[in-house]
């Protein structure tokens, strides 16, 4: 068999191509999205700890400082 | 959970979170690995071992994608009815999350099944789309994942969606069934089951065990990215434990 022969499908190309070429594709989707949703959650999670310690930090040095 | 002491020691550990995320961490890639390497066996099996059909050429090749996919779509959608009647009866997070988890993906085979299937209809029926049972159903049951979904989303309280969407994925079951047996129940175009698990299967071996090893391999698939999706969603949902705050910090270091 030929990859000419094996790409043509027997005349059924235009069917059989787009149908494994959305099958891959929704699958690929779908495997990256829960992939880029993890990065941005523990990005924002780092940003929210970071404003935490500053507020934290704040509030340590007005503790600090000595009543008039 | 308190009342719940005849559940085993080792599956009530398996449902805290962060033994679960652990546990998710490592079976994954071992799932993803099986899913590439049976699937990609399974295509060389369809696409190129297989013979052409004597009534449908090569057309009939779609079966390789189209059939797992279907399968999928229902299998998918036990498992989440499933776990949506846990977490709804006995209110256990991790079952939630299993079971709106689910949902994405049951909706990406439902899709693929739909799209496939139509890439087939028309060269063998002359149509795209048909309403009738089988077709019908199925587009029922990508409704019923985009509205469990959808709801899941809607509300402020991600809890409180999920146990509204966890309900209608239960009332949704009953049209599992009905997608089954609707090319015995009702007069269709769509062809009848070419596999059966008791009994004969209509099909020669070169095409039936590239089609069962596909079936392994979106189950495998299935596992892989259910397994990423709870971890991801576990991290969004506990992000106040200690836990996550570990894991989000050593993440940056490295």
């Amino acid at each position: 068999m030929t990859l000419q022969h094996f790409l043509s499908m027997g005349g059924y190309a235009a069917y059989v191509w787009p149908a494994y070429a959305v099958f891959f594709i929704v699958l690929i989707a779908d495997a990256i999205a829960p992939r880029i949703r993890r990065r941005r959650v523990l990005r924002e999670l780092r940003a929210r700890i970071a404003r935490q310690g500053v507020r934290q930090t704040r509030a340590d040095s007005f503790s600090t400082t000595p009543s008039p | 959970m308190s009342s719940s002491s005849w559940i085993p020691l080792w599956l009530h550990k398996l449902g805290s979170p962060p033994i679960f995320y652990r546990f998710a961490g490592v079976v994954r890639p071992w799932a993803m690995a099986l899913a590439i390497i049976t699937g990609a066996i399974a295509l060389y099996g369809g696409l190129v071992l297989a013979p052409a059909d004597y009534q449908q050429g090569d057309a009939y090749r779609i079966i390789f994608i189209h059939v797992p996919s279907a399968w999928m779509s229902m299998f998918i959608y036990g498992v989440m009815g499933i776990a949506a009647f846990i977490a709804l009866v006995w209110r256990i997070k991790l079952a939630e999350v299993v079971a709106m988890e689910s949902a994405p993906i049951g909706a990406a085979f439902t899709f693929i099944t739909l799209v496939t299937g139509s890439l087939w209809g028309k060269p063998m029926w002359g149509t795209w789309w048909t309403w009738d049972a089988r077709l019908t159903s199925e587009l029922v049951l990508l409704f019923l994942y985009l509205g469990v979904i959808g709801l899941y989303h809607a509300f402020e309280d991600r809890r409180q969606g999920a146990r509204a969407a966890a309900f209608l994925a239960i009332i949704g079951i009953i049209n599992v069934p009905i997608v089954h047996f609707s090319v015995n129940w009702w007069n269709t175009l769509h062809q009848g089951s070419t596999i059966s698990i008791f009994g004969h299967s209509k099909m020669s071996g070169a095409m039936l065990w590239p089609l069962l090893l596909m079936m392994l391999a979106t189950k495998f698939y299935y596992i892989a990215s259910l397994f990423r999706r709870v971890r991801t969603d576990l991290l969004s949902l506990e992000s106040g434990k200690d836990w996550v705050r570990q894991i989000a910090q050593d993440e940056a270091r490295s």
